[in-house]
């Protein structure tokens, strides 16, 4: 079984879902044993959901969506700059 | 082949989640908007690149991302540090469990969410060097995979999940430091690495 360094070591792969089906296993069985880690985890977990939180998304300014449409027009695939301002809203 | 109108139409759903990470990446709106103007631009003319049935999300922050490293960084001239002091795990996360007691000793919901304000969070994760601060994004905020961020960012998976791991350390001992800050956790409780 891990000792806690290694399973500490192993904490950001673990919450990310991205541990392979042994080494979750190894994890969980000193998870099960360790109750500071098994702390240390939860608090991680958590504190992933809060730094997401806090990032909520900025309102998108309407005159850009304008500017977007024009990427789509005829212009676009002929064009080696910049779309025309206002074309194709 | 798909029709180019109905890719335009699809990619057009994820415009407001591409400025959102293109205003966190560059943090002012003009270069926001530039930058998903011409995110929109390059996939429309390469949209015969795109693999129907993949992720098109994906492939569109690939663009988004690539164009900012390109352009955008250098323009901005931020110093591109590529390392980072490395942080002990062990070291760090004893740390990061006294917060957890504070917690416990708390009686409100949402507690953890209280610790620290946005803009702290924010300011952690602005005083990591891009090779790490893009990373972190990428998988915290946007919930990309390492093999997702691995193909955005042209990078072997193993070096993504240095760079992720060990920025999201750094982050974590600036949100522990503003905790202290908060009075929140003494000082002096502190044990040293080594």
């Amino acid at each position: 079984m891990p000792d806690c360094n290694e399973t500490l070591r192993e904490l950001q792969t673990y919450l990310d879902g991205e541990l392979g089906d042994e080494a979750k296993k190894l994890v969980d069985s000193h998870l099960f044993e360790c109750n500071d880690c098994m702390q240390a985890f939860d608090f991680h977990a958590e504190l992933k959901m809060v730094i997401v939180s806090k990032f909520k998304p900025g309102e998108m300014p309407r005159s850009l969506l304008d500017k977007i449409q024009a990427c789509f027009g005829p212009d676009a695939l002929t064009g080696d700059g910049d779309p025309k301002p206002g074309v194709g809203a | 082949m798909a029709d180019r109108g109905v890719f335009a139409e699809e990619a057009m759903q994820f415009a407001p989640q591409l400025y959102a990470a293109a205003l966190r990446l560059t943090r002012n709106q003009a270069d926001a908007e530039d930058l998903v103007q011409e995110t929109f631009l390059k996939a429309y003319r390469g949209f015969g690149n795109f693999e129907q049935g993949s992720n098109l999300r994906a492939w569109l922050y690939r663009i988004l991302t690539n164009n900012y490293i390109n352009s955008y960084r250098s323009r901005q001239r931020r110093p591109e540090e590529s390392d980072l002091a490395d942080v002990e795990d062990l070291y760090l996360y004893r740390r990061l469990d006294q917060l957890e007691q504070v917690l416990a000793s708390r009686s409100a919901e949402d507690q953890l969410l209280d610790l620290f304000t946005d803009d702290e969070v924010k300011a952690a994760l602005e005083a990591l060097p891009d090779a790490f601060r893009v990373p972190v994004l990428l998988a915290d905020v946007e919930e990309f995979s390492y093999k997702e961020i691995a193909e955005m960012l042209d990078l072997p998976i193993g070096t993504v999940m240095s760079r992720l791991h060990r920025g999201r350390k750094a982050m974590h001992k600036r949100l522990y430091e503003f905790a202290v800050g908060h009075g929140l956790v003494e000082r002096t409780s502190e044990t040293q690495p080594q």
